[in-house]
C-alpha cells in the first residue's frame, strides 16, 4: 500500500510538468498583444512597453519563460500579474470561493442524487422511478447557463428568496441555489448510476443471504445492498470535484461568485498568462490528488482491491 | 406419509423442539413471465423431522430449489407467486404469517446454505463481521462478543486459525473454507431446520465429501432436521434418512434411503439410479434417461414424465398418477408402482 501511493505520488511529477508546459505554452499561443489597451485610448510608450517585457522576460522564448515560472513557482513564488499584484493573492481569495461553491455543489449531488437513485433502484417503473428518470434527464439535456438563468429569475427576481448575486465572500447558505446549478448534471447522473448500481445489486446473492439471515429490511439495504451499491458513485462523487471547480466559470458568471472561474476568464481576456497558468496549477494538483484518492477509497470500499 | 398436525411443537429435556417440524403441504407456485405462466410447483408435498435428513434429489428445473426458496421467503416476487399450499413450521402455516413473524423464523428456525457461497457472500465485509451480525442484531450482543461467537462459529465448522481468518474477507478462501464460512453462518443462531442448497455442487469432489461430512456431523450433534437439495445421487446415499425425488415440479417418489435404493418405485427414479457411473461397469456406454426435462411453461398430460418412461402406457397420456402410499415410509406417483415394487 505504501509503495503503491508513492509511486502514484511519483508518476503525478510528469504529468505535473506535461500538463502546466501544455498550458503555459497554449496561453502564450494565442495571438494578441498583453498590452493593448493598458494605457487608456493610447498605445503604451515605448519605454513602458520595454520596461514590462523584461521585468516578465516576454522575449525569451516560451521554454525558457516556462522554466524561469517553474522555478520561482517551486519557491512558492506565483509572480506577480502585469500590474504587480501578487498572484498567490489573487489566488487566496478566488479559490476558497470557488472551493465552497464546489463542495456545496457535490453535497446536494451527492445528498439528492443518492436518494432519488436509491429509492427508484429500489422500487424500479413506479411513479417516482419515472419522475426521477424524466427530471434527470431534462437536468442533463439542459446547459448550465439556462439552469443558472432560470433558477436565478426564479429564486431572485420573481419570488425574492435569494439574492440574485452572491456576496464577495459567499456563505454556504448563499451559495445553496449556485451549488445546485453547478451540481445540477452531476446529481442527474449520480441518481442514474445508483439507480442502475442498487437495481442490479439488489437481486444479488449475498442480499438473499442477508435476507435468508432474517437480518431486518432497512439493515439488508442499508448495510449490504447499498455498501456494495455506492462504489461506483463514490468513485464519480470523487472525481467529480475537480471537475466542478474546474467547470463553474459559467455559474460563478451568472451568480456573480468571486471565483476561479471568472479571475481565469478575465485574466484569459487581459492575457494575464502567469494568472492562468497558476490558476490552472492549482486545479491540476487538486484534480491529480483527487484521483488518487479515489483510488486508494476504491481500495478501502472494496476489499477485493489491492494495491501493491 | 401421516396426516398429523402438530399444534403444540414437543419439546426434549434440553428444550429442542422434536417430532415434525416443518411441512410442505401441497405447495403450488408459478413464475409469471412474458412467454407465460411457468407452473414450477405443482402440489410439492414434504416433511422434515427433528434429527432427520431429508434429501430432495431433481434435475435442474425441477423445482427443488424454488421450493426451498419459497420456505425461506425468498422467491423472487415477481416473477414467482405462491398460488396455493401451506408450508407449516412446528405447526403453523408460515405462508399466513406477517413478514415480521416470517423474518424471525430464518436464521433462528430454518437457515439455508447456498449453492456458491463466493456470490452468497457479501464480497465487501468480511466473515467475522457476516457471521457476527446475526448476534448482533438478533441477539443484541456487542461487536466484541459477536466477534468472539464468530470465532467460535469458524471452530465449529473446523476452520483452522480461525482467530486470524475472522478478519478476512471471502475472496480470502478457498472453495471448500468458504462454503464452511456459511455453513458457519448458517448455524449461528442455532436453526432448527437446515435447508442446504447443492452446498457442494461448486467444489472439487474431494472437498465435496468433507463438506457432506461435516453436515452431517452437525446435524446430528444439533438434531437439526436437515434438508439436503442435490441433484447427486451418490452425495446423498450416506447421508440421508429419506429421498424426495422431484420432476416437474412434483414430488414423484418418496421412500426410505435404503428402500429407494435398493428398489425404486418410479422410472424416473430408476433412470436416475441407473445413469450413475459404476465401476465394475467400465467400458461400457453410461446410460442416460432419454429426452430433456420438460418446459415448465407447456408441461405433458397425465403424467409429465410420459414422454421419456421406457414403460409409458396410453393411460400415462391421459391421467396424472398421484402420490401414493406404497408402504409406511414410501410412496410413488406412477401408474404402475405397485408393479415395479413386486417384481424381482
Amino acid at each position: 500500500m505504501g509503495r503503491y501511493v508513492l509511486r502514484r505520488l511519483l508518476q503525478l511529477i510528469p504529468v505535473f510538468f506535461g500538463t502546466t508546459f501544455l498550458i503555459y505554452y497554449l496561453v502564450w499561443a494565442v495571438p494578441g498583444d498583453p498590452f493593448a489597451g493598458k494605457c487608456g485610448d493610447r498605445r503604451c510608450p515605448d519605454s513602458y512597453i520595454q520596461f514590462m517585457t523584461e521585468k516578465y522576460h516576454l522575449d525569451d522564448p516560451i521554454w525558457m519563460q516556462y522554466g524561469t515560472y517553474m522555478k520561482n513557482l517551486l519557491q512558492g513564488d506565483f509572480g506577480q500579474n502585469f500590474s504587480g499584484r501578487d498572484i498567490s493573492d489573487i489566488l487566496i481569495t478566488a479559490y476558497p470561493n470557488t472551493l465552497k461553491l464546489a463542495l456545496v455543489a457535490l453535497a446536494i449531488e451527492a445528498l439528492i442524487g443518492l436518494t432519488a437513485g436509491v429509492l427508484t433502484g429500489l422500487r424500479r417503473n413506479g411513479f417516482l422511478d419515472n419522475l426521477v428518470l424524466v427530471s434527470t434527464l431534462f437536468l442533463i439535456a439542459l446547459p448550465t447557463f439556462v439552469t443558472g438563468f432560470v433558477l436565478q429569475y426564479l429564486f431572485g427576481v420573481q419570488w425574492k428568496i435569494i439574492n440574485p448575486t452572491v456576496s464577495n465572500s459567499p456563505t454556504f447558505a448563499e451559495l445553496l441555489v449556485p451549488g445546485f446549478v453547478l451540481g445540477s448534471i452531476s446529481m442527474a447522473y449520480i441518481a442514474r448510476l445508483a439507480r442502475t448500481s442498487i437495481a442490479e445489486n439488489r437481486r444479488a446473492d449475498y442480499v438473499r443471504t442477508a435476507i435468508a439471515k432474517g437480518l431486518p429490511q432497512r439493515r439488508v439495504v442499508g448495510v449490504h445492498l447499498l455498501r456494495n451499491s455506492l462504489i461506483p458513485v463514490v468513485t464519480y462523487l470523487g472525481t467529480d470535484l475537480g471537475a466542478l471547480m474546474g467547470g463553474a466559470i459559467i455559474t460563478e458568471g451568472i451568480f456573480g461568485i468571486n471565483g476561479i472561474g471568472r479571475t481565469v476568464y478575465r485574466s484569459i481576456v487581459t492575457k494575464e498568462g502567469a494568472v492562468v497558468v497558476s490558476i490552472v496549477v492549482v486545479l491540476v494538483l487538486v484534480y491529480l490528488l483527487m484521483n488518487l484518492l479515489v483510488d486508494l477509497l476504491y481500495a478501502a470500499l472494496d476489499p477485493r482491491i489491492r494495491y501493491e | 406419509m401421516s396426516d398429523v398436525t402438530v399444534s403444540e411443537p414437543q419439546v426434549d429435556t434440553s428444550g429442542r423442539p422434536t417430532g415434525r417440524l416443518l411441512e410442505v403441504d401441497n405447495l403450488r407456485v408459478e413464475f409469471r413471465t412474458r412467454d407465460g405462466v411457468a407452473k414450477v410447483i405443482n402440489g410439492v408435498t414434504y416433511h422434515v423431522d427433528a434429527g432427520e435428513t431429508l434429501a430432495v434429489l431433481g434435475e435442474s428445473g425441477s423445482g427443488k430449489s424454488v421450493t426451498a426458496q419459497t420456505i425461506m421467503g425468498i422467491l423472487d416476487t415477481p416473477p414467482g407467486f405462491v398460488t396455493g399450499g401451506e408450508i407449516r413450521f412446528q405447526g403453523r402455516d408460515m405462508l399466513a404469517m406477517s413478514a415480521e413473524e416470517r423474518r424471525r423464523i430464518r436464521g433462528e428456525g430454518i437457515a439455508m446454505v447456498f449453492q456458491d457461497a463466493l456470490s452468497a457472500l457479501n464480497p465487501v465485509f468480511n466473515v467475522g463481521f457476516q457471521i457476527g451480525e446475526q448476534f448482533r442484531v438478533r441477539r443484541g450482543m456487542s461487536r466484541a462478543d459477536a466477534k468472539k461467537r464468530a470465532i467460535e462459529m469458524l471452530d465449529l465448522v473446523k476452520i483452522p486459525n480461525a482467530k486470524q481468518r475472522v478478519n478476512e474477507y471471502p475472496h480470502q478462501f478457498s472453495g471448500g473454507m468458504r462454503q464452511r464460512v456459511m455453513i458457519a453462518m448458517s448455524l449461528a443462531l442455532d436453526p432448527q431446520v437446515l435447508i442446504a442448497d447443492e452446498p457442494t455442487t461448486a467444489l472439487d469432489v474431494t472437498v465435496q465429501a468433507q463438506i457432506m461430512d461435516l453436515l452431517a456431523e452437525l446435524q446430528r450433534e444439533r438434531q437439526m432436521g436437515l434438508i439436503l437439495i442435490t441433484h447427486d445421487l451418490g452425495v446423498v446415499a450416506d447421508v440421508a434418512d429419506r429421498i424426495a425425488v422431484m420432476y416437474a415440479g412434483r414430488i414423484v417418489e418418496e421412500a426410505d434411503v435404503h428402500e429407494l435404493y435398493a428398489k425404486p418405485a418410479h422410472p424416473y427414479t430408476i433412470g436416475l439410479l441407473e445413469s450413475i457411473p459404476r465401476i465394475d461397469e467400465k467400458g461400457q456406454q453410461l446410460r442416460t434417461i432419454r429426452g430433456l426435462p420438460p418446459s415448465l411453461l407447456k408441461i405433458p398430460s397425465g403424467c409429465p414424465f410420459h414422454p421419456r418412461c421406457p414403460m409409458a402406457q396410453p393411460v400415462c397420456v391421459e391421467k396424472v398418477p398421484p402420490l401414493l402410499q406404497l408402504g409406511p415410509t414410501r410412496a410413488s406417483a406412477c401408474h404402475f408402482a405397485e408393479e415395479l415394487v413386486s417384481r424381482d
